[in-house]
């Protein structure tokens, strides 16, 4: 039960009014920072830690560019390092950086001061939620010192040969990658229960559901997403953990292994991957979504208008999140499944487009004649359309199975899901950072460094993922070491490789300037004021800002309007905040504050 | 797999429900003068009881994963089912009355009467341990006559259901414990009427589990 309120048991609608004692009030430093119940303190840990993982991620990507780029060059990465390298990297950033990010940074952050609520409904829970996480990540980060170092399975982490002699990290490492998982799964289980019953119970009055900000929505929905779909990870990683050390044999076939026959017989590697994409697929769209949901609100803010076809984005994402969960043997074509089961995956998998066509669509409608203003977030928001309308179009190829068998495990593969669900959502990310910033810490983040972070992310990222395509089709494969002996692969992929790495490098060092840009703005940056945007929503309604605990003051704000009331006809200022009752629009009497 | 889908596609039927019950005939740019209170019907429930129904959906969609993949598995040739000790058949009754007493102590809280509370929950916790204790003990027969973890995915299957869910039961537990320990503490029968609800939920739950994972074992 929320601490913020010390009603009785049949009273459990939020109160208007709250007493100034009635708060939850830290009392010391570590209670403030450390064992904090204040999601907007929990969403800054969480963002924190994310990042920082997130970064060992980012030096891994360019350890697998230099061997690409200039193999043989360099002493410390052997083959096994290099699969190391690849597995780690893709297995932080979808998860231990991305999922993290999203739900318990901005998920955190935002859903209680969008819906008007005083903090997530289960605070002490919501804060366990990041210890668990945290204890993950430090489990995932042990893999590095341990015998043998971490996986280098692949993120997918296939049996048998996950698990087998031979593949890096086989004994330490894996188990130490699927125990984090699992330990992940249960501190998100923890955050994303208060999620959704926050968003459910907490909304304050007037918030009805179709007036909540859609990145509540995105954010909500992926929740659900991801509360239906780690079960699926975390019964494999149970399963997996019993092959490895108790000699069951759930996937483990009869095989002989370094010339001797292992104990397994008869376990399935197929089961693994039925259940590991059941989850895996979804996970893309618990990504996506909430890019989604916040990508709207950037884009509607920064262009000064309302959100076009604001229902049919709502059931675009919920039609997305229910598509997402019966697609998933489209990563299997080659699985050797029946092709009757590839034609309905393919076509499942096709018609996911049209509710995301919509929201592209609606995107660029909203922008059509708005009153465009090329922030530093707008810059971001349009460069996501971009980025996921490319990335979306490449998908379109691989969901047909003739289409994919050819280009499956290449590096059309690499840059396709890179460009729709890594440069994509962190794009949003930045862009939504860039955004917030002000209201987390009362200050601006610097313009010019910004934009060029922007520039040479955006252009440096289509620089990598470009080239990448035609490698692909070219027949270059993912995940290898080095490329020798083949004459169907020509020199010149060998040269697109090495520019592939050099923009690599230079978009990963960008990165440094966001990173400065955030340390130094937080000292010396531009007072924001508290809505630097002129934003209607409810976050940028608060007394104080940064908000202080309680979010709301003495009294929560009432609803009367959606969140999208920019340049309404009539009226004087070109936003209204959901807040302002009707009768204060009265035209002339409505001054901006 | 096909039995993880029916079950999601359930969930989303009722989704969908209640996503077109919020959004139908709404017109969400119209600003509207009055607050007509949105918590009217919400806020009836309590929060914890809607975390604890979502939480039940999460738990639900675990355990119709792990059938799904007994349901892959025992399809190929190296199945060998297990003798079905009659030991387990006791366990159900155990844990059947186990709910029933929990539906006890709720009936008493209503009520307003501490000593059946009480009474409920001694009994549901003596009861739930004796299950876990009379699960062990199976794990133990089958062991002794050779039917050991390792030696066929049908036992794997065995064993790793009945572990999952007797860690499920000792979760609910540990929320058992919380409320008997304020029961004890002698707070009003009204301000813990909500979690010994809430458990009895739970056990219910856990019942049915065990219900579907008991026919499922026995089928099979």
């Amino acid at each position: 039960m929320a601490t913020y309120v010390s009603h009785d048991e049949s009273d459990f609608a939020p109160p208007a009014e709250v007493a100034e004692v009635e708060l939850y009030h830290p009392k010391t430093w570590i209670g403030k920072y450390v064992w904090c119940q204040d999601a907007k303190v929990i969403a800054v840990q969480y963002a924190i830690t994310a990042i920082g993982i997130g970064l060992v991620a980012l030096v891994l990507s360019w350890l697998m560019r230099l061997q690409l780029g200039f193999p043989n060059r360099f002493a410390f990465i052997d083959p096994s390092n290099y699969l190391q390298f690849v597995s780690m990297h893709g297995m932080i950033m979808v998860i231990y950086l991305l999922t993290a990010l999203f739900l318990g940074g901005f998920g955190n952050y935002l859903i209680p001061l969008m819906v008007g609520a005083r903090d997530m409904v289960f605070p002490y829970v919501n804060m366990l939620s990041y210890w668990v996480y945290l204890f993950a990540v430090v489990l995932l980060a042990a893999s590095f010192f341990v015998p043998g170092g971490p996986t280098g399975a692949g993120w997918t982490l296939y049996p048998p040969q996950a698990i087998l002699d031979g593949t890096p990290g086989a004994h330490w490492g894996i188990i130490l990658m699927l125990v984090s998982l699992a330990f992940f799964i249960i501190g998100f289980t923890m955050g994303g229960l208060n999620y959704v019953v926050t968003v459910l119970q907490a909304r304050t009055r007037g918030m009805t559901m179709m007036r909540l900000p859609l990145t509540v929505w995105g954010i909500f929905m992926a929740t659900i997403l991801a509360l239906l779909a780690f079960p699926a990870l975390f019964v494999s990683a149970i399963m997996m953990i019993l092959d490895l050390t108790l000699g069951t044999s759930f996937f483990m076939p009869a095989l002989v292994s370094k010339g001797q026959q292992l104990s397994y017989t008869g376990g399935s590697p197929l089961l693994f991957q039925h259940l590991f994409w059941f989850f895996g697929h979804p996970e893309v769209y618990i990504v996506a979504l909430p890019a989604f949901g916040i990508v709207s609100d950037l884009i509607s803010t920064h262009a000064r208008k309302n959100i076009f076809g604001y229902r049919m984005m709502v059931w675009a994402i919920l039609v997305i999140g229910g598509l997402s969960f019966v697609v998933w043997a489209h990563h299997m074509y080659v699985s050797g499944m029946n092709p009757y089961f590839g034609f309905f995956f393919a076509t499942t998998t096709l018609i996911i487009a049209v509710p995301t066509a919509i929201k592209v669509y609606n995107w660029v409608l909203t922008l059509w004649r708005g009153n465009i203003h090329l922030t530093v977030p707008m810059l971001f928001a349009i460069g996501f359309i971009f980025t996921f309308v490319n990335g979306g179009l490449t998908g379109l190829f691989l969901g047909n199975v003739v289409v994919d068998v050819p280009l499956s495990d290449t590096m059309f593969v690499v840059a396709h899901f890179h460009m729709v669900m890594a440069i994509a959502p962190i794009m949003v990310v930045f862009g939504a950072i860039y955004h917030w910033y002000p209201k987390i810490t009362g200050r601006m983040l610097n313009d010019t460094l910004g934009k060029i972070h922007f520039w040479i992310s955006f252009v440096g990222s289509y620089a990598i993922y470009y080239p990448m395509h035609y490698l692909g089709f070219m027949g270059v494969p993912r995940r290898y070491y080095a490329i020798t002996g083949t004459n169907f692969i020509p020199e010149s992929a060998h040269s697109l490789n090495v520019a592939i790495t050099i923009a690599a490098l230079i978009v990963g060092a960008t990165q440094i300037v966001f990173l400065y840009n955030l340390v130094s703005s937080y000292f010396k940056g531009k007072p924001s004021g508290g809505n630097p945007w002129d934003a209607t929503t409810l976050e940028w309604q608060t007394p104080d800002t940064p908000p202080k605990h309680g979010n709301f003051g003495k009294e929560l704000p009432v609803v009367y309007r959606w969140a999208y009331d920019y340049s309404v006809p009539g009226v004087k200022s070109d936003f209204i905040p959901q807040n302002v009752p009707p009768g204060e629009v009265a035209a002339e009497a409505w001054v901006k504050a | 797999m096909t039995i993880t889908l029916v079950f999601l596609s359930l969930l989303m039927g009722a989704v969908i429900w209640w996503l077109f019950k919020q959004s139908v005939n709404v017109q969400p740019w119209v600003a509207q003068g009055s607050t007509r209170d949105v918590h009217e019907g919400v806020l009836a429930r309590p929060p914890a009881k809607t975390a604890l129904w979502i939480f039940l959906a999460v738990v639900t969609s675990l355990f119709a994963l792990f059938i799904s993949a007994y349901a892959m598995r025992m399809h190929f040739g190296d199945w060998t089912p297990l003798p079905k000790p009659k030991l387990l058949w006791w366990n159900t009754a155990l844990l059947i009355v186990t709910s029933v007493s929990m539906q006890w102590a709720v009936v008493a809280a209503r009520r307003g009467d501490a000593d059946g509370v009480r009474t409920g929950l001694i009994a549901v916790g003596i009861l739930s341990f004796a299950f876990l204790a009379g699960q062990l003990a199976v794990w133990q027969q089958l062991n002794d006559s050779g039917y050991f973890l390792a030696t066929n995915p049908a036992n794997a299957f065995f064993y790793l259901l009945t572990a999952v869910h007797g860690v499920h039961l000792v979760g609910g537990l540990v929320a058992w414990g919380r409320t008997a320990a304020k029961v004890w503490r002698g707070i009003e029968v009204a301000k813990v009427r909500l979690s010994v609800e809430l458990c009895a939920i739970y056990w219910h739950f856990l019942l049915g589990v065990w219900l579907v994972l008991f026919a499922l074992l026995l089928s099979t």
